[in-house]
């Protein structure tokens, strides 16, 4: 944890290896801009017992998060990007998922990735590989990312270039939640191996998706995964997200996701939707 | 939930504003926390006792106010405090998606001197 603002960004913390160049100039809240005169007519020495008074504070404890993340929308806004933040366990397919995205899309829509895990930049290597711009946030201890790695991480990434922005969160249901990173769409992920009662473990992570993917639909059948008692628990906890069936390996199911994401981007860019299929062109 | 983060952050907050109102000692920290805000109470009151020594709040009490969940059911039009985690509207029996209250994580009020 960083003293000076409290963020989590210390030197553990790398952006593609190298140590984030956090330089603590972003603007402090020393808001020396307080109206009321500090009247103080007799210097407090020592404490006064009957002084004891109450100051209402009401701040949100994550209220600086919240703001950083809210400055990247404005950015990524600006850009045109369609963000993503995918969440899971460790394990569950983010980085096939991601994959398969990409190979999947083809020419359709530009990727980018912002890859996030504690240690190693082998999730960045195969996107690389596959010749997505991707960057590796390392975090060293750090258990999720937060909206302030995002903009150092974003510095580094050809955004101009691209539609989708894909944020790939630290493998972890818990501490991700709570941290908004500046996306546009919560995708959360959990394969058949995981329970069909994941759902019902992690809700508040589970009831912040817009989209749940179940993955690795290949292997269904051979774990025994109830899909109807699945499908019911993240109604339960989720009851308006998009629910996608695939399987990242063999690319079944993702037909549909291609589309929400073509979707959501016209929609971000504030183009129309395309005429429905049958009607007459205008 | 990574409490002592979300305390250092508390912390610094109430330090802050202790500090500009002319305040020497922190006698006590209010906090609001929501029932899904992923936040354990008793873990935050460990971070507590470690972080506020050597502070202008040491040996404060740390009070946490409870915020219970509140969700709505847009079809029933009725607000209703679900028994658990889940908004299950207790009229319809279908899962809402709207949380009017219970995810908050604040510093609501400092008693100082």
């Amino acid at each position: 944890m960083c003293k000076d603002c409290g963020c989590n960004i210390v030197g553990e913390v790398r952006i593609d290896g190298k140590p984030d160049s956090h330089d603590h100039s972003h603007p402090h809240t020393h808001s020396h801009d307080h109206e009321h005169p500090h009247t103080h007519p007799h210097a407090h020495d020592e404490a006064h017992e009957g002084d004891r008074r109450t100051v209402p504070v009401q701040q949100a404890i994550l209220a600086k998060n919240d703001r950083l993340a809210e400055r990247n929308r404005g950015y990524f806004k600006a850009k045109g990007l369609l963000v993503l933040n995918v969440l899971s366990s460790p394990g569950s397919g983010k980085t096939a998922f991601i994959e398969r995205t990409v190979a999947g899309l083809g020419d359709r829509l530009r990727v980018g990735v912002i890859a996030g895990d504690l240690e190693t930049d082998n999730d960045a290597k195969r996107l690389r590989a596959r010749g997505v711009p991707t960057v590796q946030i390392t975090t060293g201890n750090v258990c999720h990312l937060e909206a302030e790695m995002v903009a150092r991480a974003m510095e580094k990434i050809p955004l101009d270039s691209l539609d989708v922005l894909v944020i790939e969160n630290v493998g972890n249901l818990v501490c991700p939640a709570s941290y908004d990173l500046g996306e546009d769409v919560r995708v959360v992920l959990l394969s058949v191996t995981e329970g069909e009662d994941k759902p019902l473990k992690y809700p508040v992570m589970f009831r912040t998706a817009q989209v749940v993917v179940v993955n690795k639909m290949d292997i269904a059948e051979a774990v025994g995964f109830d899909r109807d008692a699945a499908l019911r628990n993240i109604r339960r906890v989720a009851p308006e997200a998009t629910i996608l069936e695939v399987s990242a390996r063999t690319g079944q199911g993702m037909a549909q996701w291609y589309t929400y994401l073509e979707e959501r981007r016209r929609r971000e860019k504030g183009h129309p939707p395309p005429p429905s299929p049958g009607t007459s062109p205008a | 939930m990574h409490e002592v983060g979300v305390m250092e952050n508390a912390l610094g907050i109430a330090l802050k504003r202790a500090a500009d109102e002319g305040a020497h000692h922190i006698h006590q920290l209010t906090m609001r926390i929501g029932l899904l805000s992923g936040v354990v109470p008793e873990a935050l009151e460990f971070a507590f006792d470690v972080l506020t020594r050597g502070t202008i709040a040491e040996g404060a009490t740390l009070e946490v106010e409870h915020v219970p969940i509140v969700c709505f059911c847009s079809t029933c039009r009725l607000e209703f405090q679900p028994d658990d985690l889940f908004c299950e509207c207790p009229r319809c029996h279908v899962p809402s998606a709207e949380v009017h209250q219970g995810r908050e994580l604040e510093l609501a009020s400092l008693e100082v001197s």
